[in-house]
C-alpha cells in the first residue's frame, strides 16, 4: 500500500478492497462486518435507542485521544444517555487524498480499541476518498444503536423542581485541550481530553436507580448550554453553585489565559445526571465507585424560581444568569 | 502572575468585608462608570453587580473600542470590503458589527469580499507579502492598547520594504472621551473605574484633570472583584471627606508613568486628531491619525475616505448607553429586535459590549 491515501482507495475497485481487508477488517473486524454484505443483519427487538454524529475535530490527534476513539465514544455515550445498552455502531469515513496512511492506521486502531472497550460491534462501514481540499484530512460519521433498559427512558424534558443536578467529573478538559492544541499552545501543566465511553457506568446507574430523570453529556457548548437546553424543555430553573463545580486548576489557569469560560467548553467523557434529591447520595456513590466518575459531585438543584433559566451563584455569593452560548467561543484577542 | 495570587483577589471573605464597610459608609448615591469592557464583564461574571448596595449605580461607559466605532467608520470599512483589489484584515470582533441596511463584514465575506481575521496586526505583514498584487488594508480600531502594536507593524513594514499594506486608522484615545462625558449636561457620573490595559500604556497623568478640573475621582483598577470593590470603596471614602483623587490601584500591572516606549512608537507614527465617537459625536483631539511622514500606509488617503457625521442606526440607543444616560434594558429593542444572534447595534455584538453583557448575565 502507498504511504498516503490515494483517490483509488475510494473507487470501490481492488485498491479499496485492499484497504478494507488490510486496515479496516484488521482493526475493526467481527463476524458480522467480516461478511462484507451490503447491510448488517441484526437481531434486535423492543425499545431501541439510535443516534448519529459526525466528527470533524481539528486537530485529529490530541492529548487523550484521536478522532477515531472520539467517534466511538461520542456515539456510544449518546445512545447510553437514553438509559440504553449500546450494541452496534456503523462508521463512515471521508478521507482527504494525501492523508498519511500511518495516521489513518492509528485512527482506525484507536476506533477498534474504543469499540471493544465499550462492548459494541462495528457492523457496517464505508470509506470515501475525496480530492485534496474537499475535506480537512478526515471526517468520520458514526451511528449507534442499543437496547433501552429503563421505562421511562431518561429524557431532557423530565427534570422536576427538587431534583439534584450531578456531574460525573471535572469539566472543560476536552474543550481546552482541543483549543490549546489547535492554537499550538503549550500549557505549563498538562491538560488532556477526557474522551471515554461512559456506557458501563451509565448502565449500572440506571439499573440501580431507574428514578433518574435526565442523563445528558455536556459536549458542544459545554455544561452551560446543555443545562439551558434541559431547563427550557423541562420548564424548570437550574440553580448552580459555582464553588461546587469540579474544574481542574490547570483547566482554570488555561481558560483564564485564553479568556475562555470552562462552563462553555466541550466535554467528551462526562455526564449530567438529574434525579430526585433523595437518590442523589446513592447515585454519587455509584458514580464514584467507577474511575470515570471518581470526581462526581452535586453542582446544583432544580427549582421553580425562574423557569427556563440557569442561575449561577458565584463564589462571592452573587447571582447571575448563565445564558446559552451565542456562536463559537473564541479566544480573547485584546 | 501566579494563579494563587489571583485567587486572593477573589477571596469572598475579604470582598464581604469591603461590602459591609461600603454599606456603612455610603451617604447617598454613588454613580460610577467603568470604561473598559473587561470590567463590565468582570462585574457581571463575578456576581458583584447583584451584591453592590442599591445606592451604588453601575454605568458602563465607552469602554469597548468596537462599540464606540462610529457608524460612518463602519460604513467606510464595509465600502472598502467591496473593492476588488482589497484584502481587509481585521480583529474578529468587527466581523458582525452592523452598518446601515444591516450590512456587516460576515455578509460581505459571503458575497465574495476577501476578509481575513487576524490575531495580531503583525500577521498583516505576511498577508501583504503573500498577496503582492493586492492591497492589504488593516482596520485599525482600538484604544491606546492596540495603537502601539499597529504603529510597530507599520515600522516593520517600512523596514521590510512592504508597499501594499495600508491601515484604516480609527484609533481613539480614552482620556479625551472621559472629559467629553464630564462636560455633557445629560450625564451624571461621580467617579470612574479606569481601564487597566489602556492605563498600562498611558499611565495616570493624563487622567489627573478628572479630579483637578471636575472634582471627581477616578481609580485604575484590576479586573478581580477585590480590585473593583476596593476602588469603589476608596471613591466613597474620598467623597465623604469632600476630596477627589486620581489613583492607581492596579500597581501589580500598571506603573504610574505607563509605558514610555510604547507611547514613543505610537506618537512617532500617529498624531492626535478630532474624531467621531458613536453616540457622542465629535470629540476634539480624541483620535489618532497617521502622520504625513507615514502616509504611504494611509488607507484613508489611498481610497479618498472621509468620515462625517451621518444618520445614527435607527432605533439603537447605543449613544445614550455609552454615555451612561440609559441602561441597556431601557432600550426598547433590547432582547426584542436586538439579540446577540441578531444585533441591531454594536453594543450587542462585542462580547465586551454592555448590551451583550446585560443579555448574557443579568437576571431580571
Ligand atoms: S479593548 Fe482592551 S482596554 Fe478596551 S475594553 Fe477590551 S480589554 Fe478593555
Ligand atoms: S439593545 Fe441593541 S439596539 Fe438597544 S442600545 Fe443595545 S445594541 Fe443598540
Amino acid at each position: 500500500m502507498s504511504d498516503k491515501v490515494l483517490l483509488d482507495y475510494g473507487s470501490g475497485g481492488r485498491a479499496s478492497q485492499r484497504l478494507i481487508s488490510d486496515l479496516f477488517l484488521e482493526h475493526l473486524g467481527n463476524d458480522e462486518l467480516n461478511r462484507l454484505n451490503d447491510a448488517a443483519e441484526l437481531a434486535m427487538t423492543g425499545r431501541l435507542a439510535m443516534s448519529t454524529d459526525s466528527f470533524v475535530v481539528d486537530p485529529i490527534f490530541f492529548p487523550g485521544g484521536n478522532i477515531g476513539s472520539l467517534a466511538v465514544h461520542g456515539t456510544v455515550n449518546d445512545v447510553a444517555m437514553m438509559g440504553a445498552i449500546p450494541r452496534h455502531i456503523t462508521c463512515a469515513y471521508i478521507l482527504e487524498e494525501g492523508l498519511p496512511m500511518d495516521d489513518l492506521e492509528q485512527i482506525v486502531k484507536a476506533m477498534g480499541e474504543a469499540a471493544r472497550h465499550a462492548g459494541v460491534t462495528i457492523v457496517s462501514g464505508d470509506t470515501k476518498v475525496v480530492p485534496k481540499g474537499a475535506v480537512d484530512k478526515i471526517f468520520i460519521n458514526t451511528t449507534g444503536i442499543g437496547d433501552i433498559i429503563v421505562d421511562p427512558a431518561p429524557s431532557g424534558d423530565a427534570a422536576k423542581p427538587g431534583d439534584a443536578v450531578l456531574i460525573s467529573g471535572t469539566i472543560g478538559d476536552h474543550g481546552l485541550t482541543i483549543l490549546g492544541t489547535r492554537e499550538g499552545l503549550d500549557f505549563e501543566a498538562k491538560v488532556e481530553s477526557d474522551s471515554a465511553s461512559l456506557n458501563h457506568l451509565l448502565v449500572k446507574l440506571v439499573q440501580e436507580l431507574p428514578e433518574v430523570h435526565v442523563l445528558r453529556d455536556p459536549t458542544r457548548g459545554g455544561l452551560a448550554t446543555t443545562l439551558n437546553e434541559i431547563t427550557t424543555s423541562s420548564n424548570v430553573c437550574c440553580e448552580l453553585v459555582e464553588n461546587s463545580m469540579p474544574i481542574r486548576p490547570e483547566v482554570k489557569g488555561g481558560c483564564s489565559i485564553l479568556g475562555l469560560d470552562p462552563l462553555y467548553l466541550a466535554n467528551e467523557g462526562k455526564f449530567l445526571c438529574i434525579l430526585p434529591q433523595e437518590h442523589a447520595d446513592k447515585a454519587l456513590e455509584i458514580m464514584r465507585n467507577d474511575p470515570l466518575g471518581k470526581d462526581a459531585c452535586q453542582i446544583g438543584t432544580m427549582t421553580d424560581a425562574n423557569p427556563g433559566k440557569v442561575v449561577l451563584e458565584t463564589p462571592l455569593g452573587g447571582k447571575r444568569l448563565l445564558n446559552m452560548l451565542e456562536g463559537e467561543q473564541l479566544p480573547r484577542i485584546c | 502572575m501566579s494563579f494563587e495570587l489571583l485567587e486572593k483577589f477573589r477571596d469572598p471573605e475579604l470582598c464581604r468585608k469591603i461590602l459591609d464597610k461600603m454599606r456603612s459608609e455610603l451617604d447617598g448615591e454613588l454613580r460610577f462608570m467603568e470604561v473598559c469592557g473587561t470590567h463590565t464583564v468582570a462585574i457581571f461574571q463575578s456576581g458583584l453587580r447583584s451584591l453592590l448596595p442599591e445606592e451604588v449605580v453601575h454605568l458602563s461607559g465607552p469602554g469597548c473600542p468596537v462599540c464606540v466605532t462610529h457608524e460612518s467608520e463602519v460604513n467606510a470599512f464595509l465600502d472598502l470590503a467591496e473593492k476588488d483589489n482589497v484584502i481587509l484584515a481585521t480583529f474578529g470582533d468587527l466581523m458582525r458589527v452592523p452598518g446601515h441596511n444591516s450590512r456587516n463584514l460576515k455578509k460581505a465575506q459571503a458575497d465574495g469580499a476577501r476578509i481575513k481575521v487576524v490575531y495580531s496586526p503583525f500577521d498583516t505583514l505576511k498577508l501583504a507579502k503573500e498577496n503582492p498584487d493586492d492591497i492589504v488594508v488593516f482596520i485599525g480600531v482600538g484604544f491606546e492598547t492596540t495603537a502601539p502594536t499597529i504603529a510597530g507593524t507599520m515600522k516593520m513594514a517600512r523596514q521590510q520594504g512592504i508597499t501594499n499594506l495600508r491601515v484604516l486608522c480609527f484609533h481613539k484615545t480614552v482620556p479625551t472621551a472621559l472629559e467629553a462625558l464630564l462636560t455633557d449636561s445629560m450625564t451624571s457620573i461621580d467617579g470612574f473605574i479606569l481601564p487597566g490595559h489602556v492605563s498600562a500604556i498611558i499611565g495616570i497623568e493624563p487622567y489627573k484633570f478628572i479630579a483637578e478640573k471636575y472634582g471627581k475621582s477616578a481609580v485604575v483598577a484590576g479586573f478581580e472583584p477585590l480590585d473593583i470593590l476596593q476602588s469603589l470603596n476608596q471613591m466613597i471614602e474620598w467623597r465623604n471627606k469632600g476630596e477627589a483623587h486620581v489613583a492607581n490601584n492596579y500597581t501589580r500591572i500598571v506603573s504610574d508613568t505607563g509605558n514610555a516606549k510604547a507611547r514613543e512608537v505610537m506618537y512617532e507614527v500617529f498624531e492626535p486628531v478630532d474624531a467621531l465617537w458613536r453616540g457622542i459625536g465629535e470629540i476634539p483631539g480624541s483620535g489618532l491619525e497617521i502622520r504625513p511622514e507615514w502616509d504611504q500606509f494611509d488607507a484613508k488617503k489611498e481610497f479618498g475616505i472621509t468620515i462625517e457625521e451621518g444618520p445614527a442606526l435607527p432605533g439603537c440607543k447605543c449613544g445614550d448607553i455609552l454615555k451612561g444616560i440609559k441602561q441597556p434594558d431601557q432600550c426598547p429593542l433590547f432582547k426584542k429586535a436586538c439579540t446577540p444572534a441578531n444585533p441591531v447595534g454594536p453594543c450587542m455584538v462585542s462580547t465586551e459590549g454592555s448590551c451583550a453583557a446585560y443579555y448574557k448575565y443579568k437576571l431580571d
